[in-house]
C-alpha cells in the first residue's frame, strides 16, 4: 500500500507537467462572451490538484497511516506559557490580529485562541482578548465560551474576556499597550493579521517581561515579531497551528496535502529556472503558464 | 442543529465565491452572487458595530462604577465615544462635514493622538534593533553587516558616499541583496502562507476544521 502511495506522489509533478506542455498559451486568452475566466484556467487546475493532495492525504490519515509532522516550537511552548501565567498568577493576553473576520488570518487567530482558552480555563488562568471589529467580538466571544464549557468550566466563563476595545489601528494599539503595563500579563500571544502596530505590542510586551509567542501570514511584520517575540511563527505555521494543536490525525491530514503541493512547486521553480537560463523560447511559454489575472 | 447550520452556510458561500472566482463577471446571475455575498457581509458587520459599543461601554462603565484603577480614563473614553458619536446625527452644526463638531474633534484630536501614536514607533524600531543585531553569533554578525548596509545605502548621503566608492556598491546591494536573498526569501514565506490559507479555507468549507465556532 504504502509503494502505491509513493508511486502516485512521484507522478504527479510528471503528470502536471505534460498537462502545462500540451495546453497553448492562447487557452489563456480571455474571451469577451465565455461564461467561464478561460484567463483562469491555470489557478483552476492548481486548484484541483491542491484539494485532491488535501483530501487524498485527510483519507490516508482517516484511514490510520501514520502521518509524521515536524515540531514547531512556537505551538509547543504555548501551554507552557500558560502553565507560566498561572504559576505568577498574572493573566494571559491574546491577540487575534486586528483584521475582520472575513480575513483567513483572523479566522486561523480566532481557532488558535479557542486551543488556548481551553488551557487556560483548565487551569483558571485570566485571559484577556482585545479586538478591533465587532464581528471579531462576537466569533471570539462564542469560541472562548464554547472552550470553557467543552473543559467543563463553563460557570468559570466570563463574557467580557474577548472585548472590543477600539476601532482604529493606533487606539488598539495605545489601550493594548496600557494594559501590558498596568496588568503586566505573564503571556502574550498574537495570532492573526498585523500591520504597523506590530512592534509597538511586541515591544511593550517585552518590556513589561511577558513571554511573547506571535504568528503571522504577513513577511512584512514578521522581523518584527521575530525581534522582540521568544517564538514566532511563520507564515503556514499560523494556518497549521489549529491543526497541530488538536492532534487529530484527519486534520493534519490536511497538512501533508499541503506539503505536496509545496514540493510541486519547488520542482517547478526548479524546471522554470532551467528552461529560462538554458532556452530561450521554451522558458517564455513555460513562464506564461504561471501568469495570475 | 448548532454545528450543522453554519457548517453548511460556509459550504454553501465558500462554494459560490470559489465558483465565481473562474466565471466570467459578466454572466447574468453568477457573476452577481460573489457581489451579494460581500453586500451581505458589509451588512451584517455594520450591525455587530452595535456589539463593538456595548461591549465597550459596558466594561468601561464596570470600571468607572467599582472606581478601578485608572477609572477617570474609562470616563474619558465613555465621553470622547458619545462626543464623536452624537453629533453624526442630523442638525447644523452636526455631521460629518469641514467644520462640524465632529470634523473638529477628528482633526485636532483624533488625528494628532494616532499621528503621535505612529511617530513612537521609530524608538520602538531603534530599540528592538540594538537586539536584533547584536554580533552573539556568525549569522546575528552576517545579519548586522547586511543591515548596516541596507540602512547605509537608504540614505542619500550613505548612497552619496556609496557611489564614491569603487566597484557599484549601490547596484550590488540592489540586485543581491534587496531583489536577491531578499525577495526570495520573502516569496518562499508568501507561497508558504498562500498554500496554507488555501488549506484552511479548504478544511473549512469541507467542514473538517470547526475550531473557528469553538467545536474540536
Amino acid at each position: 500500500m504504502q509503494i502505491k502511495h509513493k508511486s502516485t506522489i512521484g507522478k504527479l509533478p510528471a503528470g502536471l507537467f505534460v498537462l502545462f506542455l500540451f495546453l497553448s498559451e492562447s487557452v489563456y486568452a480571455q474571451e469577451v462572451n465565455s461564461v467561464f475566466r478561460d484567463d483562469r484556467i491555470n489557478a483552476l487546475i492548481t486548484m484541483v490538484l491542491f484539494s485532491a493532495a488535501v483530501l487524498l492525504f485527510t483519507r490516508w490519515a482517516r484511514q490510520g497511516k501514520p502521518l509524521f509532522l515536524r515540531k514547531i516550537a512556537g505551538l509547543d511552548a504555548v501551554e507552557e506559557a500558560v502553565g507560566r501565567a498561572t504559576e505568577m498568577g498574572r493573566p494571559v493576553l491574546f491577540i487575534p490580529g486586528i483584521d475582520d473576520l472575513d480575513q483567513i488570518e483572523t479566522i486561523a487567530g480566532i481557532s488558535i485562541l479557542g486551543r488556548v482558552a481551553q488551557i487556560t480555563a483548565r487551569y483558571e488562568t485570566p485571559l484577556m482578548v482585545p479586538v478591533r471589529h465587532p464581528l471579531v467580538l462576537a466569533a471570539g466571544q462564542e469560541v472562548v465560551q464554547q472552550a470553557y464549557i467543552y473543559v467543563g468550566k463553563g460557570d468559570a466563563y466570563d463574557k467580557d474576556t474577548v472585548r472590543y476595545v477600539a476601532g482604529e489601528q493606533f487606539a488598539f494599539a495605545a489601550t493594548v499597550n496600557g494594559y501590558m503595563m498596568r496588568e503586566r500579563p505573564a503571556t502574550n500571544i498574537y495570532m492573526g493579521a498585523f500591520f504597523a502596530e506590530s512592534l509597538l505590542l511586541a515591544e511593550t510586551g517585552n518590556a513589561a517581561g511577558s513571554i511573547q509567542i506571535a504568528g503571522t501570514g504577513r513577511p512584512e511584520q514578521l522581523p518584527f515579531f521575530v525581534a522582540a517575540c521568544d517564538y514566532t511563527l511563520m507564515g503556514e505555521e499560523l494556518f497549521a497551528a489549529s491543526a497541530y494543536l488538536s492532534h487529530e490525525p484527519v486534520m493534519m491530514g490536511g497538512l501533508k496535502g499541503q506539503d505536496l503541493m509545496k514540493v510541486l512547486i519547488v520542482i517547478l521553480i526548479l524546471l522554470g529556472v532551467l528552461l529560462t537560463t538554458f532556452t530561450t523560447d521554451i522558458g517564455v511559454v513555460f513562464k506564461s503558464w504561471f501568469k495570475a489575472v | 442543529m448548532r454545528t450543522t447550520a453554519p457548517v453548511i452556510a460556509a459550504f454553501v458561500t465558500g462554494l459560490a465565491m470559489t465558483v465565481a472566482f473562474f466565471l466570467n463577471e459578466k454572466t447574468p446571475f453568477v457573476g452577481e452572487i460573489s457581489n451579494q455575498l460581500l453586500d451581505w457581509l458589509i451588512i451584517i458587520g455594520g450591525f455587530t458595530l452595535l456589539l463593538g459599543v456595548v461591549s465597550i461601554l459596558r466594561v468601561s462603565w464596570q470600571s468607572v462604577e467599582r472606581r478601578k484603577e485608572g477609572w477617570i480614563y474609562k470616563v474619558a473614553l465613555i465621553v470622547s465615544l458619545l462626543a464623536m458619536a452624537i453629533p453624526i446625527s442630523r442638525s447644523p452644526l452636526f455631521g460629518r462635514f469641514e467644520g462640524s463638531i465632529y470634523d473638529w474633534l477628528f482633526m485636532n484630536l483624533q488625528a494628532p493622538m494616532m499621528a503621535t501614536m505612529f511617530a513612537t514607533l521609530a524608538f520602538y524600531i531603534a530599540s528592538a534593533a540594538y537586539r536584533a543585531f547584536r554580533a552573539r553569533t556568525p549569522e546575528a554578525t552576517l545579519l548586522l553587516l547586511t543591515a548596516i548596509l541596507v540602512m547605509f545605502w537608504r540614505v542619500p548621503i550613505g548612497e552619496a558616499i556609496l557611489n564614491q566608492l569603487p566597484g557599484d556598491f549601490p547596484y550590488f546591494i540592489n540586485k543581491f541583496v534587496m531583489n536577491g536573498a531578499n525577495t526570495a526569501v520573502q516569496r518562499g514565506i508568501i507561497i508558504g502562507a498562500a498554500l496554507g490559507a488555501a488549506a484552511m479555507s479548504l478544511r473549512i468549507i469541507l467542514g473538517i476544521e470547526r475550531t473557528y465556532m469553538g467545536k474540536g
